[in-house]
C-alpha cells in the first residue's frame, strides 16, 4: 500500500510537555505511531506514560498546562476546541484504562454504556444499537452476552469488566487504541487472556495499538516498537527485538534485570539503587544521572537528547551501554513471547 | 423485597410509637392542663372536676391505655380549649403550612442543587467560592434572625412586602423565603461536595474518553451517581414539610401547624400536641422509606441481593 509522507504516520506528537500547577511532568515528547502498529511504553509509575495520552487526548483535569503538538493525520488536536476532542475520542483514538471495575460506570447498564458509544460515533440507536452491542460483546468474549446486556458493573468480574471497557472502545471503530495498563489490576491467568484478546483485535480490525505498561513481558508480547520512559522522557526507542537483545540506555537495563526468569540459572535480582526523581526537583542533568552506574560529571550538568542512532534506535544517553555483539546477545526476546 | 419492605414497616411503627409515647408522658409531667387552663384563682373543687371530666385523675399508665385504644379506633382525642376533634383542628392547618414549605422546597431544589453541581465544576472559581460563601451564610444564619432580616429590608426599609399574615401570596413571599434560605445553602453545599467526589472518578474519565459532550458526562454519568447524598437531605426535607415551618409561622404570623403547636404546647392542650407530633412522626418516617426505596433504584449495587 503506498503511504505518502503526510498520511505515513496515524499520530505525531511533538514536544509534548505537561505541567500541572507549575510543576513540569512531561518534558517534550516527540513520538509517532504508525497506522496499525503496535507500540509500547514502558516505564515506572510516574514517569508519565498515561499522562502523555491523556494530555493528547485533553482529558488532563483543568489545572494541567499542556503544550506542543498532537497531530492525527495532519490535523492539530493540541488547543483545538472540545467539540473537535470530542469527536476524535472513541471515534478515532479510543482509550481503555487501568481500573476496569472502577473504569465503568456503576449506576449505569453495561448495555447502556455500549450503546451510548455506538449512538456518538456510528448514529446506531434502538434495536440496532442493541444488536451491534451484543456483536461487540460476543467479540470480546462476554458469554451469554444477551442476558446480560442490561447487567451492572459489579456483577461482572474484573476481567469481564475489561472486556466490557473493550468492546465499548471498539464502538466507534477507532484507528488507534490507547490500553493504559489494561492488566495491572488483574489476575495473571486473567492478564494472559486479555492480551490475547487485544493480538487477536489488533490483528482482525488492523488498528494501531500503544500499550502502556510496567510489564516488559506483556510488552513483548504485543508490541513491535517499545518506548522506554523515564521522569517525562523517552530515554530509549526501538523495537522490542532491540531492546530485549541490547539494552543501550542504563535505565532500560535496570529494567530487564529487575525481571525475575523462569529460565536458566537461578540469580538474584538486580534493583535499580534509588527512587525515581520527584518532578519538582528533578536533576539538572540527566534525570537519571543520581541512581545510574555510569554517571559522569557531564551527565551531571547536560540533559542528553533522544538521537537515533545507526541501528535503527533512538538513544538519550551520554554514556550509553556498548552494543552486544552480533551472536552474543545478553538475552534474546524468549521464543514464546513472539509468536 | 417483602422482607425488605416488612422489616422497615416495623420499624416505622416502633419509631411512631416511640414518639408517642414520649411526648404522652412529657407531657403529662411537665404540667398540669387544669391549671394552665383554668388560671391560678380557680377554686379547688372546679380543677378536681375538670381532671375528671377529661380523666386526668387516673394513673398515668391506664391514660396510656385509654390514649393507645382509642388511638387504634381512629380517635385522636378532643381538644380542651377548642371543645373540636384534635384531628380536624390539626389537619385543618396543614394547608397554609404546606402553601410555605412546599414552595420553599421547590426553591431549594432548583437553586441549591444547580449552585452546588456549578460550584462543583468550577472549582477553585471565583463563582465557585461565591457558592460556598453564600451556602455557609444561608444555612448558618438562624430562620429567626433570617426573617426579621428580611422584614427589616423589605417590609421596613423598602416597604414593599407585608410582614406578616396570611391574606394574599404576596403575603407568604417573605416566609417562603426566610424557609428556604437555609435549605438551598445546605443542598449546595452537598451538592457540590458529592459532584466533586464523583467527577474525580475514573469512570468520568472512561465517560469522556468516549466522546462523550461535557453536558451528557455531567447529567448522564456524575449526577446519578451523585444523587444519593443528595436524596437523603432531600428526605429530610420532605419529611420536614409539616413540621419545618415553627419558628417562621410564628414570625409572620402565618396560621399553619406550627402556630397551632407553640399555642397548643403552651396552653398545654394534650390532644392537639399529641396529635400534631404524631402526624410529624409519621411524615418523617414515610418520606425515609421513600428514601430507602429510591436508594435502591438510584444504585444498582443497593438493589441486588449478593451485594452487601
Amino acid at each position: 500500500m503506498a503511504m505518502t509522507a503526510a498520511t505515513a504516520n496515524l499520530v505525531e506528537l511533538r514536544n509534548l510537555k505537561v505541567a500541572f500547577d507549575g510543576v513540569q511532568v512531561l518534558h517534550g515528547i516527540d513520538l509517532d505511531v504508525a497506522r496499525g502498529e503496535a507500540l509500547g511504553l514502558v516505564g515506572e509509575s510516574g514517569c508519565g506514560k498515561s499522562v502523555t495520552w491523556l494530555a493528547a487526548l485533553g482529558l488532563l483535569p483543568g489545572k494541567a498546562s499542556v503544550t506542543g503538538s498532537v497531530r492525527l493525520e495532519g490535523r492539530e488536536l493540541c488547543g483545538s476546541p472540545r467539540s473537535t476532542l470530542e469527536q476524535v475520542r472513541g471515534g478515532r483514538i479510543a482509550m481503555i484504562f487501568q481500573d476496569p471495575s472502577s473504569s465503568l460506570n456503576p449506576v449505569l447498564s453495561i448495555g447502556r454504556q455500549i450503546t451510548e458509544a455506538l449512538a456518538i460515533h456510528r448514529g446506531l440507536r434502538g434495536e440496532a444499537a442493541k444488536t451491534e452491542a451484543l456483536r461487540l460483546m460476543d467479540m470480546v468474549g462476554i458469554p451469554d452476552a444477551r442476558r446480560r446486556f442490561d447487567l451492572y458493573t459489579h456483577e461482572f468480574s474484573g476481567g469481564q469488566c475489561q472486556r466490557l471497557m473493550i468492546a465499548m472502545a471498539l464502538a466507534g471503530k477507532p484507528d488507534l487504541l490507547i490500553a493504559d495498563e489494561p492488566t495491572t489490576a488483574l489476575d495473571a491467568t486473567i492478564q494472559a487472556q486479555i492480551l490475547d484478546l487485544l493480538i487477536r483485535l489488533q490483528a482482525e480490525t488492523g488498528m494501531a495499538l500503544v500499550f502502556i505498561s510496567h510489564d516488559l513481558g506483556a510488552v513483548s508480547q504485543v508490541c513491535e516498537r517499545v518506548c522506554v520512559m523515564y521522569a517525562g522522557r523517552i530515554v530509549e526507542e526501538g523495537s522490542v527485538a532491540q531492546l530485549f537483545s541490547s539494552p543501550r540506555h542504563p535505565y532500560t537495563r535496570g529494567l530487564f534485570d529487575a525481571i525475575p526468569r523462569i529460565d536458566g540459572p537461578r540469580k538474584r535480582l538486580i534493583p535499580i539503587p534509588g527512587t525515581v526523581p520527584n518532578p519538582k526537583t528533578l536533576p539538572q542533568g540527566c534525570a537519571f544521572a543520581p541512581r545510574c552506574s555510569r554517571t559522569t560529571a557531564f551527565c551531571e550538568t547536560s540533559p542528553p537528547s533522544l538521537l537515533p542512532q545507526k541501528d535503527g534506535r533512538k538513544l538519550a544517553c551520554a554514556h550509553p551501554i556498548e552494543l552486544a555483539v552480533a551472536g552474543k546477545a545478553e538475552r534474546k526476546v524468549p521464543e514464546d513471547l513472539l509468536q | 423485597m417483602i422482607r425488605f419492605v416488612l422489616v422497615r414497616v416495623m420499624r416505622a411503627v416502633i419509631t411512631i410509637l416511640a414518639v408517642m409515647t414520649f411526648a404522652f408522658v412529657v407531657l403529662r409531667m411537665s404540667g398540669d392542663p387544669a391549671e394552665v387552663m383554668l388560671g391560678p384563682d380557680v377554686p379547688q373543687n372546679v380543677i378536681e372536676a375538670f381532671r375528671k371530666s377529661w380523666g386526668l385523675d387516673q394513673p398515668l399508665w391506664i391514660q396510656y391505655l385509654a390514649y393507645l385504644k382509642s388511638i387504634f379506633t381512629g380517635d385522636f382525642g378532643v381538644s380542651m380549649r377548642d371543645k373540636a376533634p384534635a384531628l380536624q383542628l390539626v389537619l385543618e392547618r396543614v394547608p397554609a403550612t404546606l402553601q410555605l414549605t412546599v414552595p420553599a422546597l421547590i426553591l431549594k431544589l432548583l437553586i441549591g442543587i444547580p449552585a452546588g453541581v456549578y460550584a462543583a465544576l468550577h472549582r477553585q472559581s471565583f463563582a465557585d467560592r461565591g457558592v460556598i460563601l453564600l451556602a455557609i451564610l444561608g444555612f448558618t444564619i438562624p430562620s429567626f434572625v433570617m426573617g426579621l432580616l428580611l422584614v427589616l429590608i423589605f417590609s421596613v426599609t423598602l416597604g414593599v412586602l407585608p410582614s406578616g399574615g396570611q391574606e394574599t401570596w404576596v403575603h407568604g413571599i417573605l416566609p417562603t423565603l426566610t424557609m428556604s434560605v437555609g435549605g438551598v445553602g445546605i443542598l449546595a453545599r452537598f451538592s457540590r461536595s458529592a459532584m466533586i467526589e464523583v467527577m474525580g472518578q475514573p469512570y468520568i474519565r472512561t465517560a469522556s474518553a468516549k466522546g462523550l459532550k461535557w453536558r451528557d458526562v455531567v447529567w448522564g454519568h456524575a449526577l446519578p451517581n451523585a444523587a444519593v447524598p443528595i436524596v437523603t437531605i432531600v428526605g429530610f426535607m420532605v419529611g420536614s414539610l409539616i413540621a419545618g415551618a415553627v419558628v417562621v409561622e410564628s414570625i409572620f404570623s402565618w396560621p399553619g401547624i406550627g402556630r397551632l403547636l407553640i399555642v397548643s404546647v403552651s396552653n398545654r392542650d394534650l390532644a392537639v400536641v399529641q396529635c400534631i407530633l404524631l402526624i410529624v412522626a409519621a411524615t418523617m418516617v414515610v418520606s425515609n422509606l421513600v428514601v430507602d426505596l429510591l436508594y435502591g433504584w438510584l444504585d444498582p449495587r443497593l438493589r441486588s441481593p449478593a451485594s452487601h
